[in-house]
């Protein structure tokens, strides 16, 4: 297992799964498989693998402590990243397909309707934590101020499940899904939190674990 | 043939595989006639089709556990089968056709709302296969002095049949063209002579949550009902419809008969009708019990009145890349827009 996670072939491959989504749409763009509305089924793909990935992303912490999978870590960024890549594909699409880059008519949009303003809200927040998701920035801000600053994604991703959630017009069971699994993820975390409070007495240990452990 | 996607449709187009359908050949000399069909409802049920899911026996997908089963099959059957009607003829015309290019018979079947049979837009043709739609039977009650229940039989050969080409315009921002078949409802309305204390009229839908198990997730109330004024009932353009396309109705677009109101946001469209009630008062609609904040019980298209959260100012008509301002009543105003007059059309939304 640990010889399997640490592969470097293996971060190959997980990096070519997550363009796999991308890949399908291209496909079905060039066969015609979008359907009556392509650029609804694109602004949908997009923003379903946008919270698809940051899920994945929040689970990752979880899965490595609970299953004792520490190497897991290797791909948290990733994938995090890929998050971010999903979310700029669907706010391209809104900007360009739906609003073709009507500035004013899309700032209405973000003051006026609360269903866009957390959707950008989401997205505004993924910003600095790709910017600052390479080692050097880690080290520039100090990993404790770095771990600070990378808990935007909780915000993140709720501001994403209310887009959603705010979104449909009656059918709650996709957002409510991807709620459940944020709340369940950040649940975990609060839960550690008070158990980490109760033993306050902690090793010192070297920067990197530690970003690499708490998450 | 068109295949009409837009510019974002890249490459291939597709092959339109509606069996016996010719969008080019439809207009013949026959529709221009008056004349009455004289098939049964029974000759023009619809038949069965293709059942897509058996292209799918032994079909092996690798990562099959990314993509869901819906996926596989647009995948595999880009084209779609469709489940078309049966043809019907000598359809008269109506003055107030438009002649703007039609919507492509597939994306009207393969794009729809009918959420007792699913909420995805492609739900209601994959989940409605099998819907019963014969026998069939409608009935007429309330403040009515004849009050009575037509059958499908009776309702084809109610008034002629005429194809009436309206725009479509859903709550959603999307809109559509459609050759719908029917007659002006107040036909039916005169038959059954409502009394002086009708002012409304309310319609329901078939609901069997056995034939439509998917309306359950629904997050609304069935049977969806809906409800006219009943000046808007007899407005000529109010249609009670049977077919699309020179075919009887496919399942997934209310089948066997359904109401058009093209001045209205989509919803206003009841589909699959079985009850017509004459009211004194103003009769619940389904939309507004789940939200009456989003949806009044007029929902006239108005393009300065926005949805609370999306604007209605422009719509994406289906084929095509650019967005098209929404016109007040879809463009129907010499027809309807008197109906309303001195009404604030921001409080009766």
């Amino acid at each position: 297992m640990q010889a399997f996670l640490r592969n470097k072939w293996l971060k190959v491959c997980v990096f070519i799964a997550c363009l796999v989504p991308l890949a399908l749409l291209l496909w079905r763009g060039f066969t015609g498989g979008l359907g009556a509305n392509p650029v609804e089924f694109i602004t949908h793909a997009t923003g379903d693998w946008t919270i698809r990935f940051l899920v994945i992303t929040l689970a990752i912490t979880p899965l490595r402590q609970m299953f004792g999978i520490p190497d897991l870590i290797r791909f948290r960024r990733m994938l995090g990243l890929f998050a971010f890549f999903y979310g700029c594909l669907h706010f391209t699409t809104y900007i360009w397909l739906d609003k073709f880059f009507n500035f004013p008519e899309m700032w209405k949009d973000v003051a006026k309707r609360p269903f866009i303003t957390m959707g950008f809200s989401a997205f505004v927040l993924m910003i600095p934590l790709a910017l600052t998701s390479t080692a050097g920035w880690i080290r520039r801000l100090g990993g404790r101020r770095w771990l600070m600053l990378h808990r935007l994604i909780y915000v993140s991703a709720i501001c994403a499940v209310i887009h959603y959630y705010w979104l449909v017009k009656s059918d709650e069971r996709k957002p409510l899904f991807y709620g459940g699994c944020v709340v369940v993820l950040l649940l975990w975390r609060i839960g550690r939190w008070l158990k980490q409070r109760r033993t306050p007495v902690r090793a010192a240990v070297p920067m990197n674990i530690e970003v690499a452990e708490k998450g | 043939m068109p295949s009409g996607r837009g510019s974002i449709h890249f490459g291939c187009g597709r092959v339109l595989s509606v069996w016996g359908y010719n969008p080019c050949g439809r207009l013949d000399e026959k529709m221009l006639t008056n004349k009455q069909p004289d098939l049964t409802y029974k000759d023009v049920t619809p038949k069965h089709f293709l059942d897509r899911r058996q292209f799918l026996v032994g079909l092996s997908v690798a990562g099959a556990a990314l993509i869901t089963k819906h996926e596989i099959l647009n995948l595999t059957m880009p084209s779609r089968a469709a489940y078309a009607g049966s043809k019907i003829s000598g359809l008269a015309k109506n003055p107030y056709s438009t002649s703007e290019k039609q919507t492509p018979y597939d994306d009207v079947t393969h794009y729809n709302n009918f959420y007792e049979f699913g909420t995805d837009k492609t739900d209601p043709a994959r989940n409605s296969l099998k819907f019963r739609t014969s026998p069939w039977s409608v009935s007429v009650e309330g403040e009515v002095k004849k009050p009575r229940s037509f059958s499908m039989d009776e309702i084809m050969k109610l008034s002629p049949l005429e194809e009436r080409i309206y725009r479509h315009r859903c709550v959603e921002a999307w809109s559509i063209v459609v050759p719908w078949i029917g007659y002006s409802f107040s036909n039916l309305v005169k038959l059954v002579e409502p009394t002086e204390k009708a002012k409304y009229v309310a319609f329901q839908s078939y609901y069997d949550p056995k034939q439509m198990p998917d309306g359950r997730w629904a997050g609304i109330d069935f049977p969806y009902v809906e409800g006219l004024r009943l000046d808007e009932a007899m407005n000529p353009l109010t249609t009670l419809c049977v077919g699309m396309y020179g075919e009887t109705l496919p399942n997934q677009d209310g089948a066997p008969v359904r109401m058009v109101l093209p001045w209205k946001y989509g919803f206003k469209s009841i589909k699959s009708l079985v009850k017509i009630k004459f009211v004194k008062s103003e009769p619940p609609t389904t939309w507004n019990l789940a939200n009456a904040h989003e949806y009044g019980f007029y929902s006239n298209v108005n393009p300065n009145v926005d949805h609370p959260r999306w604007s209605q100012a422009k719509e994406r008509r289906l084929g095509e890349f650019f967005k098209r301002p929404t016109l007040m009543f879809n463009g129907y105003g010499d027809q309807v827009a008197s109906l309303y007059a001195g009404m604030d059309l921001r409080k009766y939304y």
